[in-house]
């Protein structure tokens, strides 16, 4: 009981302290908003190990934070070994060729008025599809090694990327391709020094949906076969041994390549497109 | 209507290349069966055949490869065996099955049907969960600074986690505690909804610009009539976009969350399909699921058709 009323005590101080920083004269400045935020994670993981201390919440329910990073810290080569295997392979090499046949496939249907009306209403309902569905034919297909993971992820990630990129392609108004063709540039020098740039915003936008689309089709696929290692197989096999401490540390470990992923598309899309409105007033 | 041509061409095309698909994806399975009725293959040991490439069968044995569209257990099942497996599961079984609609009064548990149910239940139950947290949640973080510069980033960071990950454990703590059935995979559902809804209706509830907003405070209106007249209105756009996606999401979270479960829905069809071998069914219950998602994303998009045509805002 006195831990979970520290428990209380703490959310307490922490929201009130939030409340004035948030309040306060500097809430603008750099350092306030950052650590507004962080005071607030901090404080919700100190009530989880107050309140599951306190109350005694067995450990195959809901194991400590503490418990949790105890295992992460002892389990590094394994985890490193589930990360290679789950995102190194799968998602990262079914990212990238899923993402450049769409890219490819975007340019094709753009020469070609046919193809971007029977292709793009195609596209835009299979973007809203449950794709996942198909990690059992894929697993099945192409046997349970990070192959079979990296062709779910190019399923996945290849029609969002579609019709980002062909509505990129369509942002250039008809004066700028009007002016292009004054100054008698082909097809492939309007597409280099017009379009794609105007189209950057868009595939950037792209390529953050499908990195966590990337992840999930990974780690999902590995539900349905797969070999003794992989994020998906640790979280799939410590639930079988309800060992949930492992399974949170393998949850970490994806939550922290997924941040990552999507943290190197961002700094990407900061350095490519500096230009543009929603980069600028940083 | 001029968009039709090319999307039936298109759709043409694609079935064309499915039937073509077909028949490399099963030349093995093929050629066994035509050795087995007494046939001769090039490669006549099953074991040379199986190091040779695919496309090289094919080409030498153009003569066998009548039942790659016909086969029991096809790698790949040709389109219409898929349509004929979904015709069988869903209006075949209730007309004629010992457990069918017709025979015992009740949806047969092995038709599709009654299978697309139990995830449609899930599905609706986690996407009105999901959606009612989200929307309250933005209302609290428009309303609150401090809410809104705690809450607010890790709400954008969770949309980079691979949520589904959490999928089996949640199912298997709840178990643990003693719930069972609908409750966990709408669980899955409604976090997979939740983050849209919370970023769409942010947003929304922001949009009345400073202009709007001084006006209600001309009228001295309370924080509360500001949210009721102008903000709630204001973000019923942003609200239908964020439904298309958090639908859509909720049924996946469903199938996703049936794997671990087996007590029936599309993904335990899905899985038990792939158990033990079953193309046609995985792919039929892939149809299903693909239908569901089309009505579901359809019947959204028809509401907010007329919703914004009666308040005014249609495009």
């Amino acid at each position: 009981m006195p831990l979970i009323l520290a428990a209380l005590v703490l959310w307490a101080a922490g929201w009130t302290l939030n409340a004035v920083l948030a309040n306060g004269p500097s809430c603008h400045t750099r350092p306030v908003r950052l650590a507004v935020p962080l005071i607030f994670g901090a404080t919700l993981v100190v009530m989880w190990e107050l309140v599951v201390r306190g109350a005694g919440v067995p450990a195959v329910i809901l194991p400590p934070p503490s418990a949790i990073a105890e295992r992460f810290a002892a389990n590094l080569g394994l985890l490193w070994g589930d990360f290679t295997q789950t995102i190194l392979k799968g998602a990262v090499a079914g990212y990238i060729i899923g993402n450049g046949a769409a890219f490819l496939t975007a340019l094709l249907i753009d020469r070609s008025d046919w193809l971007r009306q029977g292709l793009l209403p195609l596209g835009n309902f299979m973007a809203a599809l449950p794709i996942v569905g198909t990690a059992p034919i894929l697993v099945m297909w192409f046997g349970f090694g990070w192959q079979s993971k990296a062709a779910v992820v190019v399923l996945m990630v290849y029609f969002p990327m579609l019709v980002n990129t062909v509505a990129g392609l369509a942002e250039t108004s008809q004066m700028q391709r009007d002016l292009m063709k004054t100054y008698a540039a082909s097809w492939s020098q309007t597409l280099w020094s017009l379009r794609l740039p105007a189209a950057q915003p868009f595939i950037f936008n792209g390529l953050k949906i499908t990195s966590t689309l990337a992840l999930i089709g990974a780690i999902v696929a590995e539900f349905f076969g797969s070999p003794t290692l992989g994020l998906g197989f640790r979280i799939s096999t410590s639930i079988g041994q309800l060992d949930l401490a492992m399974v949170w540390a393998a949850i970490v470990t994806a939550a922290l390549a997924g941040t990552a992923f999507y943290g190197v598309v961002a700094l990407l899309e900061n350095r490519a497109t500096f230009w543009h409105a929603s980069q600028r007033q940083r | 209507m001029t968009r039709i041509p090319p999307l039936l061409g298109v759709l043409a095309a694609l079935i064309a290349l499915w039937y073509a698909a077909v028949v490399p994806m099963n030349v093995q399975e093929t050629l066994t069966q035509a050795q087995r009725a007494g046939a001769v293959v090039t490669p006549t040991e099953a074991t040379a055949r199986r190091d040779t490439s695919n496309l090289v069968l094919v080409a030498s044995n153009l003569d066998h490869l009548g039942e790659s569209w016909s086969l029991d257990r096809p790698r790949l099942p040709a389109p219409h065996q898929v349509v004929a497996e979904l015709y069988i599961s869903t209006i075949g079984e209730e007309l004629t099955g010992r457990r069918g609609l017709v025979q015992s009064g009740s949806l047969s548990n092995r038709g599709l049907v009654y299978h697309a149910l139990v995830t449609l239940n899930a599905t609706f139950l986690g996407f009105l969960i999901g959606t009612g947290l989200g929307t309250l949640l933005a209302i609290g973080i428009v309303h609150s600074r401090t809410m809104d510069m705690s809450v607010m980033p890790w709400a954008i960071v969770s949309q980079t986690i691979p949520i589904v990950a959490l999928a089996p454990m949640i199912i298997v703590v709840l178990y643990s505690v003693g719930i069972q059935g609908l409750l966990p995979k709408a669980v899955i559902s409604a976090y997979l909804s939740f983050f849209p809804v919370v970023v769409g209706m942010v947003k929304g509830l922001r949009s009345p610009d400073a202009m709007q907003m001084d006006q209600m405070k001309t009228w001295s209106a309370t924080s509360r009539d500001t949210l009721l007249k102008l903000r709630l209105p204001a973000s019923t756009p942003y609200l239908f976009a964020s439904l298309k996606i958090a639908i859509a999401a909720s049924l996946v979270g469903a199938i996703v969350g049936e794997l671990p479960v087996q007590k029936g829905g599309l993904g335990a069809r899905m899985l038990a399909g792939s158990y033990y071998g079953q193309t046609a069914q995985i792919w039929a219950a892939l149809l299903m699921a693909a239908g569901l998602a089309a009505v579901l994303v359809w019947g959204i998009g028809a509401i907010e058709r007329r919703t914004l045509a009666k308040m005014g805002m249609s495009a």
